[in-house]
């Protein structure tokens, strides 16, 4: 138990840090490195409250893809960081007041929080002892029979943002060569070859 | 020192709020918005994943897995908008967002 609370500890230091420096960081590449590492920081917070698979998903999901996303946006655009920054001082006192305001009213309802009694019993998908199926196992029972229908709308959501992401980005560039195989098919001997005859002497 | 749901959820409100501060804070960097917003929806997820462990309820884990891929399409088509942005303007300054030509 002391070990778990330790853990604790450490994940959530290490994430509350990261998300610090993932607003505050000079260099906005620094800042998607912070942001992976908060990510990994609630993976392992995950684990520890039981829930492994969506641990493993957020790992996949957000560090495999959206962070590398980040990066790649953040290295390839052309941008001038330092002028963005002006006014960061400005800002900081209203932004951090509005913060901690914020903090100070979670904290407040969460400290006074109580489950009514016999709320365990209402929900309808209960997590699975221990040891008898593993937590995926469990998830997948639930998720492909009770919200199946959820499962493929979101789904298509991802298609369409995909698809949505291809059309905003591409664009035809002048002066590319490319291969163009009908118009190559088509060429036939007449239409590239001409027989002259020339008279010696004479010339075309 | 036994690790309840409180713990969880003040943990789930820092990263909230830090990810509000964030959006405070660089009001004018685009990338770093779409930034804290990922830290907001990593916090919401915290929350539903507490919840869903402390109630002993796994619908929680699956809407934190929805979060999570709404979350991964919003923040292609918000980098994808971002990317032709640029090309057009040359800069990601909100305060230069203001224009739309229909």
């Amino acid at each position: 138990m002391i070990i778990q609370a330790l853990a604790f500890y450490l994940f959530a230091a290490v994430a509350v840090a990261s998300g610090v420096m993932v607003v505050s960081a000079r260099n906005p590449v620094h800042s998607v490195l912070f942001l992976i590492l908060a990510f990994f920081n609630a993976a392992a917070l995950f684990v520890l409250m039981g829930a492994e698979f969506l641990a493993m998903v957020l790992v996949i999901v957000y560090v495999g893809a959206v962070a590398v996303l980040f990066l790649f946006v953040v290295m390839m655009l052309d941008i001038n960081f330092v002028a963005l920054r002006q006014g960061f001082q400005q800002y900081l006192p209203v932004g951090a007041l509005v913060g901690l305001v914020l903090v100070a009213e979670l904290v407040l309802v969460f400290g006074a929080w109580a489950v009514a009694p016999g709320a365990e019993a209402v929900g309808t998908d209960p997590i699975p002892v221990a040891g008898e199926i593993t937590n995926a196992h469990a998830l997948g029972l639930v998720l492909y029979t009770k919200y199946a229908y959820l499962f493929q709308v979101a789904g298509l959501i991802l298609l369409v943002a995909m698809i949505g992401a291809i059309v905003l980005t591409h664009r035809q560039r002048d002066g590319v060569k490319k291969q163009r195989i009908a118009a190559q098919l088509d060429r036939r001997r007449e239409d590239s070859l001409e027989v002259v005859k020339v008279r010696s002497g004479e010339g075309i | 020192m036994e690790i309840g749901l409180a713990h969880y959820l003040t943990v789930a409100a820092i990263l909230f709020a830090l990810g509000i501060f964030g959006i405070f804070l660089n009001r004018k960097n685009v990338i770093i918005i779409l930034m804290s917003i990922e830290l907001m929806l990593l916090a919401v997820n915290i929350n539903l994943v507490a919840f869903s462990a402390h109630l002993g309820d796994l619908v929680g884990q699956i809407f934190a897995m929805f979060v999570l891929g709404i979350a991964a399409a919003e923040a292609a088509i918000g980098l994808a908008i971002l990317v032709v942005y640029f090309r057009n303007r040359g800069t990601i300054a909100v305060e230069d967002l203001n224009v739309m030509k229909g």
